[in-house]
C-alpha cells in the first residue's frame, strides 16, 4: 500500500468517526504526519480527483476515492488479521501500521488465501478499536 | 507497493521473511495439492511443473529460514500453513483454473521479493544478517521466481 492509499484509507475512517467531512487536523493526528504534510498530500490527492477540499469545511472522499479508500483498507484488514491469527501478534496494530506501507495488494491477496475474513469486510471494521469488530482480539492473541 | 519504503529494523525485516516464508508455504502446499490431484499419465507436464513449483518453494522455504536465523526469530512451522491452506482450499474444477493460481503463486512471490529488494536497497539501517548474504540470496529467489512464471506462462501459451 503506497502513501496515496495510507491517506484515503485515514480520510475515509475519519470522515466514518465524523459523519461528514473530515478536518485535515484529524487526519494528520490518524496518520502522525504534520498538518503541512496534510496538507501537501491532500491538494494532490484533490488534483487527481480522489476528494474535495474545502477551506474551513473539511475533505470529502469522492466516488473514486471512497473505492480506493475501501481497498487499502480491506487490504489493512487482511494484514491485522493475518497477524493476529496466523503469527499471532500481540501489538498488531503497530505492525500493521509499519507494513501498510511495504505489502502490496497482490501479496495480502495471497496471504487472504489462509486468514478467516468476513465477506462485508471492510465494513465491519471498527475504527474507534482500530481492528475488525468481528474479531475476539483477546481470544485469538492468547490463545496459545 | 508503488513506493519504496525502506526496511528500518531488524524486527520489521524478520517480520517480511517470515511472511515471504508463509508465501512459499502457500504455494508449497498448493501446488503439491493441485500435483497430488493431477493425473500424471494424463498430463504430465502439469504434474511436472507442480511438483518442481512445489519443491522450489520448500528450498526458498529454507534459504529464508537461514536468513532469519541470523535475526533470532522464529520461523512459521509448514504444517499450521498446510492447515490453514486445506481449511481454505477449494479445488479447482479445470487445469486453467490451476495454472492460473500457479501463475498467481508465482506472480506474487516475484512482486513480493523485488518490493523486499528495493526497500532493503533503500534502508540504511545495519541489520543482524550480513547485507551482502541476504541481498544474494533474495535476488536468487526473484529470479527463480521470474523463471516460474515463464514457466507458466509457456505452458498455458502451448494450451491455446
Amino acid at each position: 500500500m503506497n502513501t496515496q492509499a495510507q491517506y484515503l484509507k485515514a480520510i475515509y475512517l475519519t470522515q466514518q468517526q465524523a459523519d461528514g467531512p473530515a478536518s485535515t487536523g484529524d487526519v494528520a493526528n490518524l496518520l502522525d504526519v504534520s498538518p503541512a504534510s496534510a496538507n501537501e498530500m491532500i491538494g494532490k490527492l484533490e488534483d487527481r480527483g480522489l476528494l474535495d477540499h474545502e477551506k474551513y469545511k473539511g475533505v470529502d472522499l469522492t466516488d473514486e476515492g471512497i473505492e480506493q479508500a475501501r481497498d487499502a483498507l480491506q487490504n489493512y484488514c487482511i494484514i491485522e488479521r493475518f497477524l493476529i491469527e496466523v503469527l499471532e501478534v500481540e501489538d498488531f496494530r503497530t505492525e500493521a501500521k509499519t507494513l501498510e506501507g511495504v505489502i502490496d495488494e497482490t501479496v495480502a491477496e495471497r496471504l487472504d488465501t489462509i486468514i478467516d475474513r468476513a465477506p462485508q469486510c471492510p465494513d465491519c471494521f471498527n475504527a474507534e478499536d482500530d481492528v475488525c469488530g468481528l474479531i475476539d482480539v483477546e481470544a485469538e492473541v492468547s490463545s496459545d | 507497493m508503488s513506493l519504496t519504503q525502506p526496511v528500518v529494523s531488524d524486527h520489521q525485516l524478520a517480520r517480511l521473511l517470515q511472511i515471504g516464508i508463509v508465501l512459499e508455504e502457500v504455494v508449497e502446499a498448493r501446488a503439491g495439492k493441485h500435483a497430488a490431484e493431477t493425473d500424471d499419465a494424463a498430463d504430465a507436464d502439469l504434474a511436472r511443473l507442480l511438483e518442481d513449483a512445489s519443491a522450489e518453494s520448500a528450498q526458498h522455504r529454507r534459504q529464508l529460514e537461514e536468513l532469519l536465523a541470523d535475526l533470532d526469530a522464529d520461523t512459521v512451522p509448514f504444517e499450521e500453513i498446510q492447515t490453514l491452506v486445506e481449511a481454505q482450499y477449494e479445488a479447482d474444477e479445470d487445469f486453467d483454473g490451476v495454472l492460473y493460481d500457479q501463475l498467481c503463486n508465482e506472480e506474487t512471490a516475484y512482486k513480493f521479493y523485488d518490493d523486499l529488494i528495493e526497500s532493503i536497497e533503500a534502508s540504511e539501517t545495519s541489520f543482524s544478517v550480513d547485507r551482502t548474504r541476504l541481498l544474494e540470496t533474495l535476488r536468487l529467489i526473484r529470479e527463480e521466481e521470474a523463471e516460474g512464471v515463464e514457466d507458466v506462462t509457456e505452458l498455458m501459451e502451448a494450451r491455446l
